[in-house]
Order: structure tokens, then C-alpha cells, then sequence
């Protein structure tokens, strides 16, 4: 079958639907050429590497340069288009992916874009050389062969169907590099910038801005529709300030609720807000292999012991967090439904009958007393309240909690070694897809961010299962089983999903909320109004 | 003289070697490392053999006397080596921002000066009256009142008042001096103030102190004017603390401007120090430390000198 545009898995129709209200007015516009859009990052990259970097800080400044082969569309998550694939087929088995790629693209320097650009790529993610770091290389372990028939066809031929392979061809992190640069250097992209993307790189001055001006030769001739962009790097109180000052229009990771207020405040009808759900997720890890936590009763009571109903109600009045959900986002297909939420451990609505098995489980495991200290990060947002709020929840059983905040270096340090007793770990993605997000609760000899040290054979076989099965009903009561064998074991569990708040200025146009911080923030979509 | 002055170089040697092997130490007893930082902060999974990989690229698996080895020989020709974080050099990094820093901290003193001297001086001579009421008022809410804050407050007022806030990024004054003054006046301003109050308060009770000796009433009872007795005996005398205390407080600004740069949005040395903290960048802290060290090195020796040239009793011993 051919595709230019494909929906990744049929559920996401809420966070579409949601995008499009909100596009509704902005696609009544006529988009206008011009400008130079002034946006705030709240951190810096530490290298220029698409296949090495794993933060905000590196899409929000350096994605602009460069394209994907697939890209999910602007104003409609997740459906998924071509970005430098013009169409593709993917086999009836799931085996093989051909991709037609555009003609006429050239990178910045002026050499042109080929199916071999794209192999060197993709051979660098899957099997990177001495020297390179390729973060995301288990998602592309499937790929067997890259074939490139003609300068304009590339095709992919798996080992085995693999139902996140799609989303992963368009994942914001696999910038296509230059296979000319790559061979004279493989760490070529580490230090220097050269993409086929809308706007090509101009200045990085560290620890201030980022600045990228049009790429006149791109292959979309109708955009990108600004004349070039500058990320100030600015966080905290002075990038609330310079949103309200329309010092710059946007930042696009997320506010508070309180910040969102001030801004819009400060901007009146000059400001705009979007907010969805967020693919993010903070949950608590328990070392299992030490006592109390090796004991499952002991595991299952603190579970018991959250209000998660009464907990994201009141906590989405203060943090950027929302929804209650199970193991994959609220609201995306394969997710647990509310119904089949409330059946799962620590999910029922009655709390007082919940706290009771807790403090009874409690009781039977000889942990009635039982104090633990509970790692955190030094972020206030939404870190901080989650935080406090878990421990108050816990209290209520009669169990202490020493909070121990840390910065992140040494918080990362505290959970992956042997110390650690309990701790609020986070995940975010850059899309909903169960082999993503499920990777964290496999057995920690498999999963290098599985703090836990948790060893679950059941869990690794449901997880394989449900990556190799394409049919989504199949797929889906794989992922149910999963999620109620991990709850029940309460390794490690959720708290509440992220809610994603963006304020921007009026001026800046047909830019669209998604459930990623990392997608839809290459610009070549965005213009700005006089 | 000359002695004197070698005598003072010489002594900076130790001092230095002293602070790079504490520096260099210390930093390797703290858990945790950048890599884990650079390659995890997103969530990812990133597999253990990459993190392992990218100690070794940043040669964090050597043995730590290697580690100094190799990162001192470099110091002795002139290499402070490369950020781990960026892999561009620590020199080039800290020269950014340094002509920034070097800006504020040269603005701030210029204001304290300007505002220290005339007000201390009047505050001893109208000692107990209602001026030096009003100037120690002013002085101790300089003192008591946080630079960040008093910043703070400076760019609320411009952002409800006027619906601006200075701008992000910084130009130097060389390529447009009314953009460059319109980001810094108001951080040294901030700064300034306290600054000034330190200063203020010495210089008072360094001249009320230096007009009770006897020299100084000795002039007065051979019938010197009072003005020439102020500036010409008990200024000059009053004035070796206050430089103490302004040489000092301008080392502290290069590096120590830490929550005012936050505040104003500063890419200057203070900010550089709390990212390459938090990171892990060793490297990088290293370099800034022996910054800091050189520039109260240096300040404290200019001091010394100033002290020679002020106060010949000190060169003669």
C-alpha cells in the first residue's frame, strides 16, 4: 500500500481533534512571508548531534536545520506524512519499507540530497562507529539491510515486524545527515550543522542565543514563511518576563498554570493558549532488591495510598500535571480506558477502603512503621508538588518520608546506583507508542532505565509480544496484560500524566500544541502576522 | 620597590598550584558525572555501553593523577583544555562572557565609587547630625536589601510600568554602546547599590577613625584649613581600607554575580559557573576556579601595591 500521509495507531483522535479547534482561527489566515521569530529555550544543547541529544534543548534550536524521512503533520498528531520521503509502501508482512524520496533537495552547503544520504543516516543510527553515540539505537536493531536501488528510492528490510517502526521513521531525533560529511567524519554532526532543512544554522552563542535564517533554496518553495528565527536561551522568572514583555513569542516546552496566567495576564488579547495532554509521566521507583521494597506487599500499599482521582484534581491547579492514567497517556488508543483504570491496584476510586489494604498489606509484611527516603529532582515544576503531595499521601498510612531533592546529575547518580530506596523517576517522548514507552518497566538487565532493578520475565515476554503484533486489538490486550501484571507487582507505578500548557504571543501563527515537546518544532510551518 | 613586587609575584605561584589541586580533587569526590547528564537528562534509555563510551571519549575512565597530569601540563602551555559539555575550549568559553562580567563589574564600581566616597566623607565630618543619619540609612538598606532582589523589583517596574524589560542578549558597548548600556545599567545598578553601601560605610569610619590621630590634630593646631586637614592628611590616610574593600568586592563581581545574571538573563562568568556546576563539567569549573583565583590574585596585588604607593612605611619594611 502507498501512503503520504499515515495515522499512527487510529486512537489519538481526542489529541487531533483538539489541535484542530484550536488551529481553526489561525487557518483562516492567509500565511504571510517575513519576519524573524524571537522564542525562548529554557536550557542549552551540549553538542549539534540529532542521534546523541535527548532534550528540549536541543529540538527546539538545532531541529529547524534538518529534516526526517517521515514527520508526524503540524496540526494533526499523529497523523504522519513525508518529510523528505515523498511517498512510501510498507509490505503486507511488515517487513520491508521503500520510501521514494524528493527530488531536487540539497543540503546547505549545495551538494544534493540521495537514498545514500539516507542509508549513511540510518546506519549511523543502527550501528553507529567507534565513537559515536546513537542514544536510540535499539529502536533500528530490527533493520536488517538498507538498499538503495536508485538515487531516489531507499528500502528498509526488517528482521522481523516491528509495529513501532513507522513512528520511529519519523521521529524528530533522526536528522538525515550528509553521507559525504559522514564518511570524511563520522562525528561530523557533533560539531557542525548541515541539514536540508528550512532554515539554515547562522549563529550559536553559547549560553545566550541561537539563530537560523531562511534557507532560500529549500525544497518546499512556499516555505519556510519566516525570514529566520533566534532562540534565546532564558528560563525561569526572566523568560516569564520576556513573554509578557514580547521580548520573545514563545517558548515551546510548557508553563505552569501560574506562569500561563501571568503571561496571558500581562499579554490580554495579545496572547494565546493552547494545552493538551502531555506524553509525560512521573512514576515511583522502588529498589527491589533490597528490603522493605523487595517485599510485594510492601510495594503494593504504597500504590494503595494515592489518591490519584483527588490528587490530579487538586495538584493541575498548581503544576503542569492533569490526568490519571496507567502506564501509556490518557487518552491515546492503547491506552487503559477510565473503566479498566479503576479495576488495576491503586486506581479504585474508594480511597478509605484502598488505605485500609494498605495499612493491612503494611501490617501482614511487618512494615507498620515503615520510613524510607524518596529521591527527587531540584525541579519546582512539576517535580516539587508531586513530590510533597506523594508523601502526604503515604503519611496517611502512617508512613515517613525523607524528601531528598537533588540536582539532576547527582539525582540520575542516586537512581541508578545501589542507594537508592525510592525515587520519582520521569519519562518523556517524543510520541505515544507502547515499545517506547513500555521499555522502562522491562527487567532492568534489559532496560537502561529500569531503576528498579527489577527482573520480570513476564513482563519482557508481554513486551516483546506486543512490539512483533501489528494487528491493534491483538496488540492492545498484550499492552492490558502488561499493565496489570506490572501494577500488581508495583515495581515502580505511576503518579499522574503531564498536561501541557503554551502561551504564546498573537503574532505568532499556525503553530500547534502536541502531546510532545519535541515535535512540531522545526518551523517551517509557523509564520507571524504585522 | 622592585623586591617588594617580586617578593608578591612569587607568592602567587603556590597560592595557584595550591587552588588547581583542591579544585581538581574535590571535584572528583562529588558522585556523578557529566556523561550521565548529557545522555540521560531527557529520559532516554541510553544503553551503559554508550555512557562507558563517552567516559572514554572524555578520558573520565583514566586514573585521577593521569587526569591532572594531562589537564596541568596543559595549563603550563597555555591549554585549559575543552568543555566536556560543549568540546569547545574552556578559554573560549569563559572569553564569551567575560567581557560582559568585566563590564558590570567595572559599571558597578564606577557607581560605588561615585556614590561611596562624597557620601562616607560627609557622613564623618557631619558625624551625628541629621546628614549622616540620612547616609547611614541609605547605606545599611544597601547593605541589608539583596542585589537580586533590588533587581528583581527593577525589572517588574519596567515590565508594569512600561511593558519593558531590557534586552536578552547581550551586545558589546564597541558595536552599540546605547543597546549594551540599556541590558547592564540596570544590573550595576543593582549591584551598585550595595556595593556602594559597603563602601560607604567603611570610608565613613575609616576617616572618623583616621581624624582622632594625632598627625591629624596636629595639623589642625598648626592652623591647616579643615578642608586641606579632610583631603590632604585624612583622606589619603582613610582611603587604604576603602581600597581594600572595592578591590575585593570587584573580584567578587567577575564571578560571584551568580543570582543578579540569573535575574537579568546575564550570559556572563556567574551563570557559566552554576550551569558548569550542575553539569558536572569539571573542566569548565576548573578553569573558571582558577579565574576567580587569578583575578583576586591579581586585585590583591595591585592592593598590595597601591598600599606601597599610598603608604611608603609598608614598601620600607
Amino acid at each position: 500500500m502507498i501512503r503520504s500521509r499515515f495515522a499512527v495507531g487510529a486512537g489519538f483522535v481526542g489529541a487531533a481533534l483538539l489541535t484542530t479547534a484550536l488551529a481553526a482561527p489561525a487557518l483562516a489566515e492567509e500565511p504571510r512571508h517575513g519576519g524573524i521569530l524571537n522564542f525562548a529555550v529554557g536550557a542549552e544543547p551540549p553538542n549539534y548531534d540529532c542521534h546523541a541529544n535527548t532534550s528540549f534543548a536541543f529540538t527546539h534550536p538545532v531541529r529547524p536545520h534538518y529534516n526526517t524521512l517521515l514527520r508526524f503533520v503540524p496540526d494533526n498528531y499523529p497523523e504522519v506524512e513525508g518529510d523528505l520521503a515523498e511517498s512510501w509502501e510498507v509490505s503486507e508482512d511488515g517487513l520491508t519499507y521503500t520510501f521514494h524520496l524528493r527530488e531536487g533537495v540539497e543540503f546547505h552547503d549545495g551538494s544534493p540530497f540521495t537514498s545514500e544520504d539516507v542509508r549513511a543516516t540510518y546506519d549511523r543510527l543502527r550501528d553507529p562507529p567507534d565513537g559515536v553515540v546513537s542514544i536510540r539505537q535499539a529502536s533500528y536493531s530490527d533493520i536488517e539491510a538498507i538498499e538503495t536501488p536508485d538515487d531516489h528510492t531507499v528500502i528498509f528490510k526488517l528482521s522481523g515486524p516491528n509495529a513501532a517502526m513507522l513512528a520511529n521513521f519519523a521521529s524528530p531525533w533522526d536528522c538525515i545527515y550528509s553521507a559525504e560529511k559522514l564518511a570524511e567524519d563520522p562525528n561530523f554532526p557533533r560539531q557542525n550543522i548541515l541539514g536540508t532543512g528550512p532554515f539554515v544554522f547562522e549563529e550559536h552563542a553559547a549560553g545566550s542565543h541561537w539563530i537560523g535564517k531562511r534557507n532560500e533554496n529549500y525544497w518546499d518553495p512556499e516555505r519556510p514563511y519566516l525570514d529566520g528565527y533566534r532562540a534565546v536561551f532564558i528560563s525561569g522568572a526572566p523568560m516569564v518576563n520576556a513573554l509578557s514583555a514580547g521580548e520573545v513569542l514563545a517558548e515551546f516546552r510548557g508553563h505552569s498554570p501560574a506562569d500561563a496566567d501571568r503571561i496571558m495576564q500581562q499579554l490580554g488579547d495579545d496572547g494565546v493558549r493552547q494545552e493538551g495532554p502531555w506524553a509525560c509521566l512521573l512514576s515511583v521507583a522502588l529498589n527491589v532488591e533490597k528490603p522493605p521494597f523487595d517485599d510485594v506487599r510492601v510495594r503494593q500499599a504504597l500504590s494503595l495510598a494515592i489518591d490519584r482521582w483527588g490528587g490530579a484534581e487538586a495538584l493541575s491547579r498548581i503544576a503542569l500535571v492533569r490526568d490519571v492514567g496507567g502506564i501509556l497517556r490518557p487518552g491515546y488508543d492503547y491506552a487503559a480506558s477510565n473503566e479498566e483504570l479503576e479495576s488495576l491496584p491503586g486506581f479504585g476510586r474508594d480511597v478509605e477502603a484502598n488505605r485500609a489494604e494498605a495499612r493491612r498489606l503494611l501490617e501482614e509484611a511487618g512494615y507498620s512503621d515503615l520510613s524510607f527516603t524518596f529521591t527527587n529532582r531540584n525541579v519546582p515544576m512539576p517535580y516539587t508538588p508531586v513530590g510533597v503531595f506523594l508523601i502526604d499521601q503515604w503519611r496517611q498510612i502512617g508512613v515517613t518520608v525523607e524528601h531528598e531533592q537533588l540536582e539532576t546529575r547527582l539525582y540520575t547518580d542516586k537512581l541508578l546506583g545501589d542507594e537508592l530506596e525510592a525515587g520519582l523517576d520521569y519519562a518523556c517522548d517524543f510520541m505515544d507508542e507502547p515499545s517506547i514507552q513500555l521499555i522502562k518497566y522491562i527487567s532492568a538487565d534489559k532496560s537502561a532505565i529500569n531503576y528498579t532493578g527489577s527482573i520480570d520475565e513476564t513482563l519482557d515476554r508481554l513486551y516483546e509480544e506486543q512490539s512483533r503484533e501489528l494487528d491493534v486489538e491483538k496488540r492492545k490486550e498484550l499492552i492490558r496484560k502488561f499493565e496489570k501484571h506490572l501494577l500488581t507487582q508495583a515495581y515502580q507505578f505511576p503518579t499522574i500524566w503531564w498536561h501541557r500548557i503554551i502561551v504564546h504571543h498573537d503574532k505568532l501563527k499556525n503553530w500547534h500544541i502536541t502531546p510532545s515537546h519535541y515535535l512540531n518544532v522545526d518551523l517551517a510551518d509557523v509564520w507571524l502576522a504585522e | 620597590m622592585l623586591a617588594y613586587t617580586i617578593r608578591r609575584i612569587l607568592l602567587m605561584v603556590p597560592t595557584l598550584l595550591g587552588v588547581a589541586i583542591l579544585v581538581f580533587l574535590m571535584l572528583r569526590l562529588m558522585p556523578g558525572d557529566i556523561v550521565e547528564t548529557m545522555l540521560r537528562e531527557g529520559g532516554g534509555n541510553v544503553p551503559a555501553h554508550v555512557i562507558e563510551q563517552e567516559r572514554v571519549r572524555l578520558g573520565l575512565d583514566k586514573p585521577i593523577h593521569i587526569q591532572f597530569i594531562s589537564w596541568f601540563g596543559g595549563i603550563l602551555q597555555g591549554d585549559f583544555g575543552a568543555s566536556m559539555w560543549t568540546g569547545k575550549p574552556v578559554l573560549h568559553e569563559i572569553g564569551s562572557r567575560l567581557e560582559l562580567s568585566l563590564q558590570i563589574a567595572l559599571m558597578a564600581t564606577f557607581l560605588a565609587v561615585l556614590i561611596a566616597l562624597p557620601l562616607g566623607t560627609l557622613a564623618a565630618i557631619f558625624k551625628n547630625t541629621i546628614v549622616d543619619h540620612v547616609i547611614r540609612v541609605i547605606s545599611i538598606a544597601g547593605l541589608a536589601i539583596p542585589s537580586f532582589w533590588l533587581g528583581m523589583v527593577i525589572i517588574l517596574l519596567l515590565l508594569t510600568f512600561y511593558g519593558w524589560i531590557p534586552p536578552l542578549t547581550f551586545t558589546s558597548f564597541f558595536e552599540d554602546p546605547w543597546r549594551n548600556l540599556s541590558q547592564l545599567i540596570w544590573p550595576a545598578m543593582a549591584v551598585g547599590y550595595r556595593y556602594s553601601a559597603v563602601a560607604t560605610r567603611m570610608a565613613r569610619s575609616s576617616i572618623l577613625e583616621v581624624m582622632q590621630e594625632d598627625y591629624i590634630r596636629t595639623a589642625r593646631a598648626k592652623g591647616v584649613y579643615e578642608r586641606l586637614v579632610v583631603a590632604r592628611h585624612g583622606m589619603r590616610n582613610a582611603l587604604l581600607p576603602v581600597i581594600t574593600v572595592i578591590g575585593l568586592e570587584f573580584a567578587f563581581l567577575i564571578g560571584g554575580l551568580v543570582v543578579t545574571e540569573q535575574v537579568f538573563n546575564l550570559n556572563g562568568i556567574g551563570r557559566l559557573f552554576v550551569q558548569a556546576t550542575t553539569r558536572g563539567d569539571y573542566t569548565m569549573i576548573q578553569g573558571l576556579v582558577l579565574l576567580v583565583a587569578v583575578t583576586f590574585i591579581m586585585v590583591n596585588f595591585l592592593i598590595d601595591m597601591l598600599y606601597a604607593a599610598l603608604d611608603p612605611r609598608i614598601r620600607y619594611k
